[in-house]
């Protein structure tokens, strides 16, 4: 039975979630509906939408369901940027609003859900955007952002916690920035949701994006959380069955995105505390029996279930092999496109070299990790990465055939 | 596990044939966000599901690994190269020779594997002392043991060629058909894999430049002008705009392609006939012969497709000189002369020099 290390690629659903979602599915109704069935199914959907702006401390209002943390993001990030160089009203006008806002902060080593919607906003629709370096713990620089924010921008965007290294954003700080110039945030708080408690309406950032399946929701479902006082373009247009989105909605997705959500903040402290204990026990086994690895990512204010490292003389993909086999999974942390492993942008973006970022491995710990769990995997990591720095680099030159 | 109907053939027998198998799938070209067309390229995302759908049916595990950065150095840099000093290089042989039989096997031995295997078709015969031998595939159409000429003894002790057998390919589609494999009808592919589009020539004009200069007959003479040397292929006729009717009213060929000086030879078809090939870069392909330095009846096969010549082969000089017994026509250095005896491949060497069978 294989041990499954990787919440932050997907966190399994609860018994609970489950038995919820699957009875939510059994009920007929469209919520968009007039008659008593859709009626029914409106209840189950808005109930939802309640536990969810809960969680986060929003107002139903505040949510959009959406199909996924990715939909959120490009939604906030485009539906921002139209919105915020578009004369919405006559009063803007009058108040000589300066228009257009061409320019977009964000923080480099973001999730590619931001970066690429970023770098299509330039490519299509004239965006400039700046990318805001980040220090060797993965952290904003908030001078450099101070510096680059004026009058002509439309928005800035930093991550919540980073997806791969775990570093936690000083939100407080990048918000209070830009409030300053009226310039809203938005924070991509897929990885932090669940995880780190979240306040919407706090944190003052205008737009906030959530997946479910991090969380123990179903795939398929996310919001992205829009304040009252911010307006966002939708990015698809029909029937207006949401503030910021038209399609139907997926009532039992949002019941079960409701309980995971209702649940994941009801013990969030106890919940926390415990990860961090599993983790730092973990980070604590590995830095004794691999003594080379190297943790990465801030060592403090980090996730609570995340522990990353790089592995000199490794490759990522030859570790996450060899502890496939070992019955552990695990990821390299790097985003893929069919698969194909890559250097992190990320841990190149933090200063690491393209030898040392390809020997990097995300361990993430969730609601179902045990002790011994995190025991078997500290014990067999050593001879995992002893064979894979025998397979060395992919790069290095070759003995057989010369 | 390239995404193609071969290598997910390769793959069932070798489970069928009771080893534990792992499917791998080469990143060897970053070309995303591309979708095949018809049968060319490779290395695309569609190629990359269909090599993991094929494994998903097998029931074996699958990944991919990335050797972009080897391939590009060994193969992509090594073409350009090749070519840039007049020569013809063959890169699927030099992917065979340091990527899939080295950068892979190492990596693969080092991990704990035992073995590539391929969906080559090719057969590695065993003899009594343990030996392996490198032999054409029953499927003379689409033998490929041209193209694995390069592997040395080492290499083929860690090498598995299950397709080595089947009669046809049609038999091949025919068993991935059954086997339920989406890529059963998949065309095969064709050309340069990294480059996509097949126009060779014009991939090689935007990375080393087309510079005018002056097409010359084999006394020296320009007789003409060409806009850029590496255009031209060895026994080319079409396109030399030299003038006609020549001298002796007869048609002229690409003899020669002389990039240091720019310019490209020409002369009469009887020219093209090579009496003599010789190459300083060789390897024998398992058990070497006793005494190469004696001569030796052979067979040579200077292209994937082309017919085998007998010939006779000997080591001079530090050199593999073959003497084709009958001349060969349109040969070119940097082509790879692989020398067979019976179906047995006994080596290969990369042809440095030619000698005409027509003396100026």
């Amino acid at each position: 039975m294989a041990i499954y290390l990787d919440h932050a690629a997907t966190s399994p659903m609860t018994p609970e979630v489950l038995s919820a979602y699957t009875s939510a599915l059994s009920v007929v109704g469209n919520p968009a509906s007039i008659h008593s069935a859709g009626q029914n199914a409106k209840r189950m959907l808005e109930e939802a939408r309640e536990q969810v702006a809960a969680s986060l401390g929003a107002d139903s209002v505040e949510v959009t369901f959406t199909s996924g943390g990715t939909e959120a993001v490009n939604l906030a990030l485009k539906g921002l940027f139209w919105a915020r160089n578009r004369p919405a009203t006559q009063r803007e006008q009058l108040d000589h609003r300066q228009l257009p806002r061409p320019r977009i902060l964000s923080a480099t080593a973001e999730h590619h859900a931001a970066m690429d919607a970023l770098e299509w906003l330039a490519r299509a629709e004239g965006a400039v955007v700046e990318w805001i370096p980040v220090d060797s713990l993965g952290r904003i620089d908030l001078d450099a952002l101070a510096a680059a924010l004026g009058p002509d921008v439309a928005l800035v965007n930093v991550l919540w916690a980073n997806n791969e290294v775990g570093t936690v954003q000083p939100i407080a700080e990048v918000v209070a920035l830009a409030a300053a110039h009226g310039i809203p945030v938005h924070s991509d708080a897929v990885s932090a949701y669940g995880y780190l408690p979240i306040d919407f309406h706090g944190s003052g950032v205008a737009a906030l994006s959530v997946s479910a399946h991090k969380l123990g929701g179903p795939v398929g479902m996310g919001a992205l959380l829009i304040a009252r006082s911010a307006t966002v373009e939708p990015l698809l247009h029909g029937g207006n069955q949401q503030r910021a989105r038209s399609g139907t909605q997926d009532a039992a997705g949002a019941v079960a995105f409701g309980v995971a959500a209702r649940n994941a903040v009801a013990d969030l402290e106890a919940r926390s505390s415990r990860l961090r204990e599993l983790r730092d026990r973990l980070v604590s086994g590995i830095r004794s029996s691999v003594p080379a690895a190297i943790l990465r990512g801030d060592p403090v204010n980090r996730l609570p279930g995340n522990a990353h490292f790089t592995f000199p003389g490794c490759e990522g993909d030859s570790l996450l092999f060899l502890l496939d086999v070992a019955g552990f999974s695990v990821s390299t942390g790097s985003a893929c496109q069919a698969g194909v492993p890559e250097a992190s942008h990320v841990l190149l973006a933090m200063g690491l070299s393209h030898d040392d970022a390809r020997g990097a491995l995300r361990i993430t710990l969730g609601h179902d990790t045990t002790e011994a769990e995190v025991d078997a995997f500290v014990a067999a990591l050593p001879a995992a990465v002893d064979q894979a720095r025998r397979a060395g680099m992919a790069a290095r030159e070759v003995a057989f055939g010369r | 596990m390239s995404g193609g109907v071969d290598s997910a053939v390769a793959a069932a027998r070798a489970v069928d044939a009771g080893h534990d198998v792992v499917g791998v799938h080469l990143a060897l070209s970053r070309m995303p966000g591309t979708l095949r067309t018809g049968s060319r390229g490779c290395c695309t995302i569609e190629d990359s599901m269909d090599a993991q759908r094929a494994a998903n049916l097998i029931g074996i595990p699958y990944y991919v690994w990335d050797f972009s950065e080897r391939f590009k150095a060994d193969v992509v840099d090594d073409f350009i190269a090749e070519y840039s000093a007049g020569r013809t290089p063959n890169p699927c042989m030099r992917c065979n020779e340091r990527i899939k039989f080295a950068a892979l096997l190492e990596k693969a031995l080092a991990l704990g594997f035992d073995a590539v295997v391929t969906g080559h078709y090719a057969s590695i015969v065993t003899d009594a002392d343990g030996n392996h031998e490198l032999h054409r595939a029953a499927a003379w159409a689409k033998d490929q043991s041209y193209v694995l000429g390069v592997l040395t003894a080492e290499q083929l002790a860690h090498a598995m060629f299950p397709l080595g057998a089947t009669p046809s390919k049609a038999e091949v589609r025919a068993e991935a058909a059954a086997r339920g494999f989406t890529v059963a009808s998949k065309p095969d592919s064709h050309d340069i894999c990294f480059i996509p589009d097949g126009d060779t020539r014009g991939w090689l004009a935007d990375r080393v430049g087309a510079e005018r200069g002056d097409i010359l007959d084999r006394s020296g003479a320009a007789i003409g002008k060409h806009e850029g040397a590496l255009a031209f292929t060895i026994g080319q006729r079409k396109g030399l705009n030299v003038g006609f009717p020549t001298d002796d009213g007869q048609p002229r060929f690409v003899l020669e392609i002389r990039p240091k000086d720019n310019t490209v030879v020409v002369g009469p078809r009887e020219a093209l006939d090579i009496a003599e090939i010789a190459g300083s870069k060789f390897s024998w392909a398992g058990v070497p012969p006793v005494d190469a330095s004696e001569p030796f009846e052979c067979e040579v096969q200077i292209r994937a497709h082309a017919d085998p010549v007998p010939a006779v082969c000997v080591l001079r000089d530090g050199e593999l000189v073959i003497t084709p017994r009958e001349p060969l026509n349109g040969v070119s250095p940097g082509q790879t002369a692989v020398v067979y005896v019976g179906t047995r491949v006994l080596g290969q060497c990369t042809i440095d020099r030619t000698l005409s069978a027509v003396p100026v």
